[in-house]
Order: C-alpha cells, then structure tokens, then sequence
C-alpha cells in the first residue's frame, strides 16, 4: 500500500497557524511525524483558508523538500496553484486532481507530462458526485480514455472513486468498494487506484474505527493507495495487517515492525 | 514473428556482505570475498545486476575430524590430522579463497576444548592462512556462548562471518559480533517465518540487516533439497520485492549435509557428484556462499560457476 500523509492541509490549525506566520518548522516537524509512521508521500494542501495559494503552496513544497525527498501531492483544486507547486518540487509529484471534466484534463494531462509527475483522476464531474458504481466506471472510463490518447503512462494514474461519509451515503458504500475492484480491470495495463480515507467517517463519531474497517475492506479490493492519518497507529496496524493476510508480506512474529523496518 | 521476452524488475536489491578485512581495512586478510548486492533471481542476468558470483568456502575444524567419511580423509592426505596443515592444503593446493573453521574440538562430545584453546587456535589460524575466515561454532548452545566470544575477540578486526545464531540462542554472538566488528549468520531450521524474525531480532540489537547471511538450514540432493530451494525462492522474491528484513545472502553448508547421505558413500565418486550436483542446485535457488568439504566437489562447482558466469 502506497501511503499518502494527510496532515499537511492548512485546514488543520496548526498548518494554517505555519502559513500564516511563514513558520517552516511546523510544517517540517508534521512531514517528519508522517514519514516515520509509514507514509511513502505526503499530501499538500493550504486548505480552503489560504488568500494566496499561488504562494502558499510552493512555499509549503519548498519548507517540505528540506527534509525529504519523498513524493509530494500537491492537493488542490486549481491548475494553476498546481503547476506553482510543481515549478517549486524537486522531489517527485503527484498531482491531486482532475475530474473527469475534459477542460480540467486537457490542462492537467499535459501539465502531468511536463513535469513527470502521477496524477489522480476523481471520478467526479461538474454533474456532481456519482450515485452509483456504473457512474464511476463511466467517469474513469473518460480519464482513461483521455490519458490513454495523450500518451499519458496509465501505470501513474490513480483512480479515485470518492470515498462518500458512511453517514451521508450509507447506501454506496458497496459501489465505492466495488469500483476499486472494478478501476482494475478496465485497461491493460491498469491504472492504481487511491481514495481520500478520512471522508468516509467525516462527521461521524467513531472516525478511527470507521476508517480502518473501511480501508481493510478497500485493500481487499485491491487498493493500492490512500491518503489517511499515519500517525493513527491502530489503522497503520490494521492496515500492515491486511495486507499480511492477503500474503502480500511474510509473516514473522514482529510483522508490524518488519513493516514499518522497510 | 519474435519471441518477446518479459523481462521482470525488482525495487529491492540484497544486501553485500564482505568477508575478510585488508591491511587497509584494519584487518590482516590477502583478499576479501563479497558476496550479494544482486538486483535479480539467480542467474537471471537480463533481469537486474549480479555483481558477485556465488562463492565456496572450504570447511575445515579445529580437530582431525572424526566421522569424515575415508573419500574425504583421502582426499586431503595426512594434512587432515593437522588442522593447521589441512587449512594450508586447502589454501595452497586447491585455493581455496575463503575458509569455514567449525570449533568442532570444543564440543563437550569431541574433545570439549576449553575457551582458551580455542581462542589460540584462531589466533595461530590467521597468522597462517590469510584468506578471510568463517568461523562457526560447535553447535553447543551453552559451550557456544562461552567459546564464540573469545574466538570472536581473537579474531577482531578481521571481519570474520561468525555464527550461527538461533532464534533461541543469539543475543550474546550479536553482541560479539558488534564488538568485533563482524558478520554473523542467522540460522532457521527452513522456516521462513523465523529467518525473517530472527534477521528483525539481530537487527533489534543493533546489528545491521546489512551484515547478516541467513542460512535457510538445507537439505542434500535426495533429502529435502527442494524444501530449501522454495524457501529460498520465496524469501528472494520478498526481498526483491522491497523487503529489506530478508534481503540477505544466503550461506548453504553443502559438504556437511551432503556427506550425512548413504548415497555419498555407496563410492568416492558418487560422493563426490552428490555434492556437485547438491551445490549447482542450491545456485539455482540463490545460495551466495556454498561451504563444501571434497576439493574434487569444490573444483567441479567452481567451474561450473565460471560457465554460468561466462556471458
């Protein structure tokens, strides 16, 4: 599992509090927290509060590269905060996202390109979020098609089918799983698939409980990335768990440290 | 049409250990031998880099040996009533480029050597041979922790690969080992489950999963071969696969398993094949370091590996 560190959002208080006061350190510190918890990539994002993304963002790049070189995901919504994050990354990107809206991937595929970077395709679209698994399959259907015809590498595209709040949508819980299950066998070869964990317990009560039933369901599906909390021990446990009994590790007796060794 | 080759990659590489300390490196030894740091399966050479060819090591011990088989005492001659001669021999006459000292005479069933005696007898043994050493135990346990840390001690600086430690019985060769500056091998009785444990248990200690050899615990031709072979696989794959816990060469103690073997000693000759063909088999499945007792054996496999190696 390819884990992307969540808590690099400036919608949490203290990367906001970093932001506003230009205080490298705290974001430093959290990137540092994540990695040694288990993420493989950390997600960035100055969170809905940022007046000025189109700075906030490289300068969260530029504070992070200082310590890692670990994948950076540049989280927004606008192409054009994006494409800042990645004329300021020197380490290796991931761009999150693009929908399924051709004018949004006319402009993030080739951006992609250009700078080598993966990218996540949401498959959501300004009809708004699909209801059922079929829809998600069109919708990844239209970014693959597109990737595909731009000579877009499908083994750097990550599919992500949104993770909906178990309190909101109970009813689609099954098609979420069902299309990771699904994003797999559409092309040849396939594209990974990812979703946003914490979404599925957004406004509910038991949010660590939720997320790690949700993600041992998902890696059963196959899978192959979220972005979560690594620094919530019982999920990353869980997870190093699942993943054991679906044999993609050798069991020792300290199999969560030899995980977290590697 | 053309055949296309799929051609696999791997994240994961094995780690190198190196065997023997220079004048330069601190230590006393004429060469050292490396052995790991591949990026592919055996012998797959498209597949990733193989930058050492798998290795023999000849065994010899620290007494005439007892229940050798009459092939093997011929073998060497009169030399086998002294280990140091027999250490020469195997030096001088058939280069041997790297030697396994078994502390057999400190067994309290052979001859229960005390300490000391051991200790003096690695002393003199690197004063007379300069290849790099394997040094093993007698096998034990509690005569082991008292022998292994002089022999060890003896020998700092030399960067010796010392074992074998067992899941049940370890921390105190680490502890030697860290001290003196060796390698050490980590024994499993061919569990893969427990090799893994046992790596994450040394490397616990403080000793670097970079300076471990995991000795799967093997089987002769005809006596469970293939069980290591599998395991072998599996752990290789692993560790190829990202998974630094097993990415460790392999050391396979041939001549003492295959001379066990009644097959190898119906006649000289059989014996002798049954250990070449034992040893060629283990490459196939990724053995690095092949410990191996007949000069006739080791010769056979030695060219053997110069053929496969010859591309």
């Amino acid at each position: 599992m390819f884990i992307i560190g969540e808590l690099i959002n400036g919608m949490y208080s203290n990367i906001a509090f970093a932001l506003k006061e230009r205080d490298k350190k705290i974001v430093q510190t959290c990137a540092l927290e994540q990695i040694s918890n288990g993420a493989d990539a950390l997600d960035l994002s100055c969170g809905p509060a940022s007046k000025n993304p189109l700075i906030d963002l490289p300068w969260l790049v530029e504070a992070v590269q200082e310590v890692t070189d670990k994948p950076l995901c540049l989280d927004s919504g606008k192409p054009k905060v994006i494409e800042e994050g990645l004329k300021a990354a020197k380490n290796k990107t991931i761009i999150n996202s693009t929908t399924a809206d051709i004018e949004k991937l006319e402009i993030l595929i080739p951006l992609a390109k250009k700078y080598q970077s993966k990218l996540i395709g949401i498959t959501i679209d300004t009809r708004g979020i699909p209801q059922n698994k079929d829809q998600r399959l069109e919708l990844a259907a239209v970014i693959l098609t597109h990737a595909g015809e731009n000579d877009f590498p499908i083994q750097d595209l990550y599919l992500d089918p949104i993770a909906m709040p178990v309190n909101v949508a109970q009813s689609q819980m099954q098609d979420i799983l069902g299309a990771i299950h699904e994003f797999k066998m559409i092309s040849d070869p396939s594209p990974k698939t990812v979703i946003g964990l914490s979404n599925v317990s957004q406004g509910a009560k038991l949010r660590s409980l939720i997320n790690r039933t949700f993600l041992t369901m998902a890696v059963a599906s196959g899978l192959d990335s979220a972005i979560l909390d690594p620094n919530d021990k019982e999920l990353l446990d869980t997870l190093i768990t699942a993943e054991l009994i679906l044999n993609k590790n050798i069991y020792c007796d300290s199999y969560l440290e030899a995980y977290r060794k590697k | 049409m053309e055949t296309q080759i799929v051609l696999e990659k791997w994240p994961g590489v094995i780690s190198t250990v190196s065997i023997g300390a220079t004048k330069a490196e601190g230590g006393t030894r004429s060469n050292v031998v490396k052995i790991g740091g591949q990026t592919a399966m055996p012998l797959l050479f498209r597949e990733g880099v193989i930058p050492n060819k798998p290795k023999i090591a000849f065994e010899i011990w620290d007494i005439a040996p007892l229940d050798f088989d009459e092939e093997l005492l011929c073998a060497y001659g009169k030399a086998i009533r002294d280990p140091f001669a027999w250490a020469e021999v195997c030096v001088n006459d058939y280069k041997a480029e790297l030697l396994c000292l078994k502390m057999q005479g400190t067994h309290p069933d052979f001859g229960n050597k005390t300490p000391q005696d051991a200790a003096k007898f690695v002393s003199t043994l690197l004063h007379k041979v300069k290849v790099p050493l394997v040094i093993l135990g007698s096998g034990d346990d509690f005569k082991d922790n008292l022998v292994m840390p002089v022999c060890s001690e003896a020998a700092k600086g030399e960067r010796c690969l010392i074992g074998c430690a067992v899941q049940e019985n370890y921390k105190t060769l680490v502890a030697s080992v860290l001290a003196d500056g060796h390698n050490i091998i980590a024994e499993s009785p061919i569990d893969i489950n427990i090799a893994k444990q046992l790596n994450i248990l040394i490397s616990d200690m403080g000793l670097a999963l970079e300076r471990i050899a995991i000795n799967p615990t093997i089987g002769a031709l005809g006596y469970g071969l293939e069980y290591a072979y599998s395991i072998m696989e599996r752990a290789r794959l692993a560790a190829l696969s990202g998974d630094k816990t097993l990415a460790s060469p392999f050391i396979c103690f041939v001549g003492q398993e295959t001379w066990k073997t009644k097959e190898a000693k119906v006649s000289p000759q059989q014996g002798i094949i049954w250990e070449t063909l034992t040893a060629t088999s283990l490459i196939q499945s990724g053995a690095d370091l092949l410990v191996m007792r007949h000069p006739q054996a080791a010769r056979n496999v030695s060219k053997h590996i110069e053929a496969l190696f010859r591309e």
